[in-house]
């Protein structure tokens, strides 16, 4: 019997995606949408951008997922991407945040100033070493 | 690969497979599909059926190897006069078209009976459960449990009374639930691979995982450019 996991890895995406729980980020879907072209109905592929804050990351494999919540117009808005979907464009971490746990559930329940994140300031060395990243705030 | 499939000489309706289990994977528009993989190595051919001798064309495959120890004579005998070494661990007869230039002694794997975008029945034995009451077995629905109610799982009543004085033959009662042989029909094949034997099926197949089940193309359902596959 061959593994389970050789049958998913073609479906892996090859790069893996660079963001933390707690990061706002830019997540860019490909979406494909019916265009009218000198009275043509025409299908075209574009990137839409969904922004927001990583609140989950879960699963494994193929089915690893994770979860971005925002605000859109005072409703909150959450959207739950698989990692390895071919629709995903890119994700391109904003800001960092200093985080104490991996699930942010908790920001359900806030609004406003209380569901904001303490920033974490990440300086990335220009010259280089073995300290490529370096945390300014620690995490403790 | 699909013009055997659509008719060629490789004729065979149906191929042995094992139940890997279930993942999920991404079709051509990039969305997720929920699949599960069957393990289908290259079949054995070790015998036909025809119309002049049995009044029906058929071809008999054989998967996997059975232990020696395990190896029963005269299925031993049947499989060496098709040049195996040993006794297949299943042996089945499936349906062909115009079976003539099936060899017997050949092998038929999955590239040239299926590919992705068909529709197939997957044949199996479902997970046995045991001996179950009506609830469980039936989706009958549970008594009170409070207010003096001693009835939690009861069947109830089981028919009438003096007229018709028996119990309707059918009435759903407790028993064996599950191990039973169960199809699944018009399941769309998402992928195939025919290098590693594999094929992924959209959706549930009946059994446990490693369990065997019969791949076969879809009967009661036309096939585009397999419209002979009438059964």
């Amino acid at each position: 019997m061959r593994k389970m996991s050789e049958v998913e890895t073609p479906y892996l995406r090859s790069e893996p995606l660079d963001f933390e729980v707690g990061d706002t980020v830019d997540v860019g879907v490909i979406i494909t949408e019916t265009v009218e072209k000198r009275g043509k109905l025409e299908e075209k592929e574009r990137v839409q951008v969904f922004n927001g804050i990583v609140i989950a990351r879960g699963g494994a494999g193929v089915n690893e997922s994770f979860t971005v919540r925002r605000i859109v117009a005072g409703e909150g808005v959450e959207r739950v991407f698989p990692v390895h979907s071919p629709k995903l464009a890119y994700v391109k971490s904003k800001r960092k945040a200093r985080v104490r746990r991996a699930k942010l559930y908790y920001l359900r329940d806030r609004s406003g100033k209380s569901a904001r994140l303490r920033e974490r300031i990440v300086v990335t060395a220009t010259k280089k070493g073995k300290g490529a990243k370096r945390k300014a705030t620690p995490t403790k | 690969m699909e013009t055997s499939a659509a008719g060629g000489k490789m004729s065979v309706t149906a191929l042995i497979g094992k139940k890997m289990g279930m993942t999920s994977v991404f079709d051509s528009s990039g969305s997720m599909v929920g699949v599960t993989v069957v393990q289908v190595d290259p079949n054995q051919v070790l015998g036909l059926r025809t119309q002049e001798r049995d009044g029906y064309e058929a071809v008999v495959l054989g998967m996997g190897t059975r232990r020696a120890t395990r190896t029963r004579k005269p299925q031993l005998v049947a499989a060496e006069k098709a040049g195996l070494a040993g006794e297949p661990q299943v042996v089945r007869e499936v349906r062909a078209r115009g079976g003539g230039e099936i060899e017997i002694g050949s092998s038929i794997s999955v590239g040239d009976v299926f590919e992705a975008g068909q529709y197939v029945d997957l044949v199996g034995t479902s997970i046995g459960k045991g001996f179950q009451g009506t609830v469980k077995r039936h989706n009958f629905s549970l008594g009170p449990r409070s207010h003096g109610s001693k009835n939690y799982r009861e069947p109830g009543s089981t028919g009438q009374a003096t007229y018709p004085g028996r119990v309707f033959k059918g009435k759903k009662m407790p028993g064996q639930m599950g191990n039973k042989r169960r199809t699944n029909r018009n399941v769309r094949v998402v992928a195939v691979d025919a290098e590693k034997g594999l094929v992924l099926v959209a959706g549930s197949v009946p059994g446990a995982d490693t369990s065997v089940v019969l791949v076969r193309h879809a009967t009661a359902r036309k096939q585009s450019g397999n419209t002979k596959s009438k059964v």
